[in-house]
Parts: structure tokens; sequence; C-alpha cells
């Protein structure tokens, strides 16, 4: 019998995951895709609000404001890469000049530390590239950035080095509550009513079930209460310039919802790229994260009138993510009051990433309160990210060459990511198994060729360090496999 | 630190050739830095033949033809370092390299000479809407998974872009047991040469959809689909002409770009047309003793032409090592153009410094017919050569010679007029 089974490997199941093995107890994290970080954690604008959008009073507000406090010294205990590059919501008109003033009233009342509003003259100082139409800014000097995928990555290994399991490929297919003496999945001790979820891969008994399922969590909520809720996924469209556009901005430039509609950002990244978006489009299918040429000419526009000279001739690549958009527009967090033991933490739309650390703390704790759960003596609160030669001295990096000649042999020329850095990767406890697995933890194939030279050779190494045939190899698990059989292998 | 003359980076037709050409114009303190386990760069994986019409007479495949370029530089025993990633130029010709064996190392060299050819256009650098599922490939990745590795990359495919990997890559993926379904183009035009459009697309009735391009992908883990559309003047696609294509692959082959983020780290001047470094007549950069040619400098069509401008700029460095090379710009005379190249390579001329002749070589933005490429220093047309069809998939040159030149002194002006016949 688990204490607790989370469904999705998110940031925000992970976050839960992690702060639950500060406790002693059996917990696993289920999640259907082949690894962590392949939902809605994956394709987003990568910032951590200051927190000043949340209406003052929400779930949003609170786990904003905490979450973006928690991330410094967090991004420093698990080692992965996060900034505080300070944020500006600017304001096109003076017409809009109220709409501002609101804003910066909200987040003082939010808790958001150093909001100050700024005139044209100081923001064009600030940010030359910002539209000279701009009257006026708010700025959060709070604001930051982060890598979602090693954030989310990094949690996840931290919760495994401390005793959390991960299954991968199970996708959960129902839960329901069991009565005392009824294990279906071959719990030995289910002397009381717990839950059990069926997955594709057999039954799961538990105790506590944390519902991080993303744009899937109504799904399962709605399995379990009469209180049902409904989330919409948001998709939002974005595209992403080369490393070589780095400066254009180096704050997180947003538009003031007003004159020009609700707006797009355009924000560095902790790698240097510029990243602009998203559209904001409500659609059907939870699996529809596909960019559609509307979409981008619409956020390609609207960046237009934030910024000037946008390089948008630098893309590298564009893509779409959805937020689980919930009715009530906040997040629901806790057990709904028919159905004690499943604790929801739905409707994780933004600002979720920024609000990940605070609300995997508060769950974490809220769960290990109500089954008495003792402190874990020998929980590692560290985590040591990748290394990444590039950020080495000559001599470090000669070093660690010596020691492990894979960190001298370069496979992705765009990002200089190392076959060192890429073994790593896959040898890591919570590992790469497929292309997108590598990219997202090293970055090899995330460079401005978008992976055209170093895929045959990352997939020669994926293969090499697993043990299983070349053209076992996928792009992102399932049936994405890169190669379909043998030259000639039908004549 | 170690110290070369020459150091030339990578080992591709234009590396190699270059190096051979600097030993035979004397020098021989040379290294070559190829980041690959081969010497030959791309040659390695066009297997079909075509390679070398012009340099030796002959149909050669592309590893045959890097071949002979690697017995010379072996026979001349000119150093070479294969797995050594150059990590970093400086203007001062500090040029950091990275290997297994060797670990991060500094060589300063006198002269350096970039080789390092260009880089497919990417889906997300045109910003094809749809999914981004497994099956979208770059013609060159297919290329190198079929042609190298023995894979095949997909069954059924549709390819966008008509450049010449692409073309090649049609032929070659119905050799190998594939349905290659059409290749579209978004230009009125073909980019890749002629013969390849013959050879490899007519050949096999391979349909070639001009004005087309791909509005969306379908499929969330392999490729289910691809709809194409055709474009209008302004290359929007045109609601109502979308057709859907079965399929599992899409290949691109959509543009090549030089590939030179080591050249502008080390601050090279580099042209916004051919997205090369700017160079003069002896292919030196706006950085004195920095030297550029073949695909690194601007993206050709025929791979003897790389070998030869390779050529001129191995020679041209040794004479800089020698000492016998002008560093200012003084004397530079713009190659002005009109009427139909883009650009020309060099972008400059110093009269002075042209031996018995020098090839201009440039490429036109659209499709002309029965034009004149008539050449005029100071006003006096010099050279006047009818051109039936330029297209913009082949590369154009002119024949500037010293006895054009010496018949102008004080030379003030060069100009290259297309012009109606």
């Amino acid at each position: 019998m688990y204490d607790v089974v989370i469904i999705g490997a998110g940031i925000t199941g992970c976050a839960v995951a992690r702060y639950l093995s500060r406790y002693k107890g059996r917990f696993l994290v289920v999640e259907r895709e082949e690894d962590v970080c392949c939902g809605t954690t994956k394709a987003n604008s990568a910032i951590v609000h200051a927190g000043h959008d949340a209406k003052n009073g929400s779930n949003m507000a609170k786990y904003n404001v905490k979450g973006s406090e928690m991330y410094p010294a967090l991004a420093k205990e698990l080692d992965f890469p996060y900034e505080q590059n300070a944020s500006l919501v600017i304001c096109l008109s003076e017409e809009d000049r109220p709409r501002l003033e609101a804003l910066y009233e909200n987040g003082v009342k939010n808790g958001v530390k150093g909001l100050e509003i700024i005139d044209a003259k100081r923001l064009h100082e600030l940010e030359p590239n910002v539209t000279d139409d701009a009257v006026g800014a708010l700025y959060a000097p709070t604001g930051g950035i982060v890598c979602p995928f090693l954030a989310n990555i990094a949690l996840a290994e931290n919760a495994n080095t401390n005793g959390v399991e991960f299954r991968f490929n199970t996708e959960v297919t129902e839960v329901s509550r069991a009565e005392a003496g009824t294990a279906a999945g071959n719990a030995s001790d289910a002397d009381e009513p717990h839950w059990v979820i069926q997955t594709n891969k057999g039954a799961i008994d538990t105790k506590y079930v944390v519902n991080a399922a993303g744009v899937y969590a109504d799904v399962f909520h709605n399995m379990v209460s009469e209180k049902k809720i409904h989330i919409t996924p948001r998709r939002g469209d974005y595209c992403l310039l080369d490393h070589s556009t780095e400066g254009f901005v180096k704050h997180t430039v947003f538009q003031l919802p007003g004159k020009f509609g609700k707006g797009v950002l355009v924000t560095p990244t902790v790698h240097g790229n510029t990243l602009v978006g998203p559209t904001a489009i409500d659609i059907e299918d939870k699996e529809g994260v596909n960019t559609t040429a509307e979409g981008l000419d619409a956020l390609i526009s609207k960046a237009g009138n934030a910024v000037k000279n946008l390089p948008i001739r630098e893309v590298i690549t564009s893509f779409a993510g959805l937020r689980a958009h919930e009715d009530g527009h906040d997040f629901i967090i806790g057990e709904p009051d028919d159905a004690a033991g499943f604790f929801d933490c739905a409707g994780i739309e933004s600002p979720g990433l920024s609000s990940a650390p605070a609300i995997g703390l508060d769950v974490a704790d809220r769960i290990a309160g109500k089954l008495n759960l003792k402190e874990n003596p020998d929980f590692v609160a560290t985590r040591k990210g990748f290394i990444d030669p590039k950020t080495l001295s000559l001599e470090e990096r000669n070093e660690l060459i010596k020691k492990e000649p894979a960190y001298g042999q370069i496979i992705c020329r765009c990002e200089m990511v190392t076959e060192g850095q890429i073994i790593d990767a896959i040898r890591r406890p919570i590992g790469a198994k497929s292309l997108d697995g590598v990219k997202r933890r090293v970055r090899a194939g995330m460079g401005r060729c978008q992976a055209g030279f170093c895929s045959p050779r990352v997939m020669e190494i994926l293969a090499r360090e697993l043990n299983v045939p070349l053209e076992s190899i996928t792009k992102s698990g399932g049936d994405s496999k890169i190669i379909v059989g043998y030259a000639k292998d039908s004549i | 630190m170690e110290n070369y003359n020459i150091v030339i980076i990578g080992g591709g037709p234009a590396g190699l050739a270059a190096a051979v050409s600097a030993y035979d114009a004397g020098e021989r303190s040379i290294l070559v830095l190829e980041r690959d386990v081969n010497l030959g760069g791309i040659l390695n994986q066009c297997i079909h033949n075509g390679f070398g019409l012009h340099t030796f007479k002959e149909e050669l495949t592309g590893p045959e033809y890097a071949q002979r370029f690697i017995d010379e530089l072996k026979e001349r025993k000119i150093e070479y370092r294969l797995n050594t990633m150059v990590l970093d130029i400086s203007k001062d010709k500090v040029v950091t390299a990275c290997s297994k064996e060797d670990g991060v190392t500094q060589i300063q060299a006198k002269a350096v000479i970039l080789t390092m050819g260009c880089r497919e256009r990417s889906r997300g650098s045109l910003n094809i809407p749809g999914f981004r599922p497994a099956g979208v490939f770059s013609a060159g990745t297919a290329q190198r998974l079929v042609n190298i590795e023995g894979y095949m990359p997909g069954r059924r495919v549709v390819i966008l872009g008509s450049g010449d990997i692409g073309l090649i890559m049609a032929r070659r993926m119905t050799l190998e047991g594939a349905k290659v379904l059409v290749c579209a183009e978004i230009m009125p035009y073909s980019g890749g040469l002629k013969r390849n459009i013959v050879q490899c697309l007519d050949d096999f009735g391979i349909p070639l959809k001009l004005s087309h391009t791909v509005v969306d992908i379908q499929g969330k883990d392999r490729v289910e689909g691809v709809t194409i559309a055709e474009v209008d003047s302004r290359m929007k696609p045109i609601p109502g002409t979308e057709e859907h294509y079965d399929c599992d692959t899409l290949l691109l082959s959509v543009g090549l770009i030089p590939e030179n983020e080591l050249s502008r780290g080390m601050g090279v001047e580099l042209s916004p047309v051919h997205k090369g470094p700017v160079v003069n007549e002896s292919l030196q950069t706006s950085i004195p003793g920095v030297f550029a040619a073949g695909n690194v400098l601007h993206v050709h069509d025929l791979v003897d032409y790389v070998s030869e401008e390779a050529k001129a700029a191995g020679k041209n460095a040794a004479a800089y090592v020698r000492g016998e090379l002008k560093e200012d710009e003084s004397g530079e005379i713009p190659v002005k153009f009109e009427g139909g190249p883009r650009y020309t390579v060099p972008e400059t001329i110093d009269p002075s410094q042209v031996k018995d002749q020098l090839t201009i070589r440039y490429r036109v933005g659209s499709v002309m017919r029965d034009r004149k490429v008539n050449l005029y220093l100071d006003g006096e047309r010099v050279l006047s050569r009818p051109r039936k069809v330029m297209a913009p998939g082949e590369m154009e040159e002119v024949l500037l010679t010293r006895k054009m030149l010496d018949e102008h002194p004080n030379l003030k002006s060069i100009e290259i007029k297309v012009e109606d016949s």
C-alpha cells in the first residue's frame, strides 16, 4: 500500500513528490508519458511571475507570491537555471494607465515586493527595444526566468534520490474508493478504506491520491467527486528565437491588457534565447498541441505592438502548449468534500510554474499532517545539476575531459553539448530515454539546426547506453520512432 | 599554446582543397581541424554520382571526389585532427578547439581559413504550423540515415522544397523502397539544378508542385499526414487549395545557411544577402589574414566550384603568411551589379592584387531568360556573354582577366549588368 500516489510527473506532481520525500512513507508518481515534463510544463513561457497579476485573495495569488519567493533558494538547492531578471508590464496608451495603477495596487496587496510604476524614459533606458509608444510600465524586480524542464527534472531526481518511485508509460484509467480488506493492487496491508488506481499496467492501492494531471485533472476529479469541475485546454503558441538575439530584451516584457487586447510577452530565456508568446485559444482536444498559421501570425503581430524590430527571422522553432484552464479560473488545491484522501492540484494554468514549489510544499505538508508521517531523517535536500563544460574555466574543463574524455566530444554543435553530458542525462536515475528527453536535459538538438546534425549521433548514444537497437529509439516515447526499418527492406 | 602558420577550420571539400593549395604554394605549417570522424565533410553521405565533371572531367560519387583530395592531403603529409570541434576563434587568430584526446587546446595561427560549410534550414525556421511528431527530417539528416547508417527514415514521403539535397533524396528514397508522393516548392521555380529535377523527379514520376507549401503537419507521435496548399504572389497560402497527403515522413530541403557562428564570434563582417563573410579579391574577410571559401562563404551549387574557390583561398593565405598580401583596404573597388545578381563574391576587388584572372560569382534572384551578362570597367563594356536561362538555383560567374585590368589603369568602377539580349 502506498501512502501517496501522485498522478502526473509535471512540475506540480514532482514538486509534491519532492516535498513529500522529506517525510517517511511510500510514495509513487505515475506518468502516462515516457518521461517527466511532457505536458503543460514543457511548453510555456518559462517565467516565474512576480505575482501581481492574480486576483488578490485567490489561490493563484497566494501560491504565486510564495512560489516566486521560494525559487531563488530552490534553484540553488537543486542546481537548475533560474535568474531574477525582473519584469516589465508595459502600458501602451494613456487611457490604459488606470489599469496599470490597478495592477500595481493588486500586486502590493498580494505582497509582491519592490513594485514600482516607471515612466517612459526609465522604461526605454531599461529596454531600448520597447516600442516608443509605451507610456510607462510596472516594474517588478522579483520577476524571474527559469528552465521549466530542468526545474521539473531536478525536483523529480531529488524526489527519487529520497525514495519516491516513478512509473512511466503508466496511464491511469480509473480512480475509485475501495473498502477495507479489498486490495486490488496486491497490497498486503489493505485493512482500511483506501483508493484503487487502475492503470494500463495494473492496479495500485494507496491511502492518498494527488491529482496533478494537468489538462486531465478534471477527468480524475470527476471520477471521485460529485462536485464536477471542467478544464478547457487553452492553447498557447510560441516562437523561440536563436541565441543570436541574446540581449534583445533583458527583462520579461509583458503588455498590459488594454487597447490591443491581451498581448503577448517577449522574454529572454535562461539559455540566452528570446521567447515570444503565447496566444490563448480555447480548444476541445486535450492533446491539441499543434500550432496554427493564424496563431503564429497573431503572436508575431502582437509582439510587434510591444517591441521594435523583433528579429523574427531568427526563429528556430515554434511550439504550442496547453494551459489547464478551469472554469472558475483559480487553482483547485485540496480535497473535495465528498472525496477525502483525494487531493486535487487542478486548474494549474499560469502562474502554475511560478507556484509549483509553493503548491508542492503546501500539499505535501497537508497530506503528511493527515497521514501523520514522520520526518525522513535521511532526506537529502540538494541535487547536482548536469555539468555544462561551457561554464567551466579552461583548466577545469581539461581536468574534466582527462577524467571523462566523453566531455571532450562535442555532439550538438549548435549548443556545444558533449557526449559526456548526454551520457549523464541517460544514466541518471530518472534518465532520458528519447531524443526529446536528452534535449530537455542537456539541450542537444535545442539549437538553431534543430537536431539536424546531432540526432543520428544522439540516437547512437541512446541505443548504446540503453542497450537497445537503434531502430527502437524514439523522439518522445510511444509511437514516435525515428526510423522505420532498413534501406531496401521492402524491395 | 601551439603555433601554426595556417589553421583551416573544417576538413570538407573546401578545407581539403585549401590545405593542398596552401601546401603547393610553399607553406608547410598547416593544420586542418575537422569536427567529424572522417575528412570529407558532407560529401561522405552524397553517394550519388555527378561530382567532379569540371575538376576531373569524370563523374565521381561524393566519397570518391572527397577521397581524391584526402589522398592529396595525405601525400603531402598535411596535419589534420579529427573529432575536433573549434569552440572559438579570437580576433588575434587564437583558435580554441576541443577533443576527447587533447581536451581544450589553443592554437595561435598566422592565417585562418574558414571552411565550415553550411547547414540546412529547419522546420522551425520556416514556422511551419502543425504538430511536432517524429518523421520530420531535413533532407540531409535523412540522407545520412539512409546512406551512412542504412536505415529507412520513412515509407511514404512528402518533400518540401526543391533544393538539390531534397531532389537527390526523392530519388534515393524511391530507390530504397519508399514512395515519394510529391515535392512542393513555395517559389514559382525550383531551387535546385535542372539536371536534378529531370533525373530525380521526372524520371521517377514524382510531381513537382511549384508555388506550393506545407500548411499543416498531422500526427502526434509520428507524422500521419501533411497538407499542402498553393501560395499567392506574396507566398501566402490560398484558402481552398489545400491537398492532403497520407504519409509518415516530411523531408525538408528549404535552403542552406552558411554556418558562420565562429566568424561572427571573431568579428568578421558578414553579408546580409549570402550570409557569409564579406570578402575581397583574395577571399580575405574584414579581418586581415582570415580567409573564407566554400559554402561557409556562399552556398554553391557544384562542389567543383567550392574546390576552385578554396584553392584560391589556400594560395592567398600562404601569400599572406609570407607577407606578400596587402593588409589594408586601399585600392579596393566595390563590385557593382544591376539587373539580376543578388550579390557578388568577392564584394570588392583591388586590381593590383589580381594575378592572371579572377572569377566573380553571383546568383540571380529569379528565373531570367535570354539575357546578356555584361561586365563594365569604368563604364566600358569589356565582356558580354549571352545567357539563355539563369535561375536562382544555379551559380553564375564572370571572368575578370589581368588583360582587361591592364587596359584600364586607374580603374574606378567595376560593374556587372544583366541586360536584355
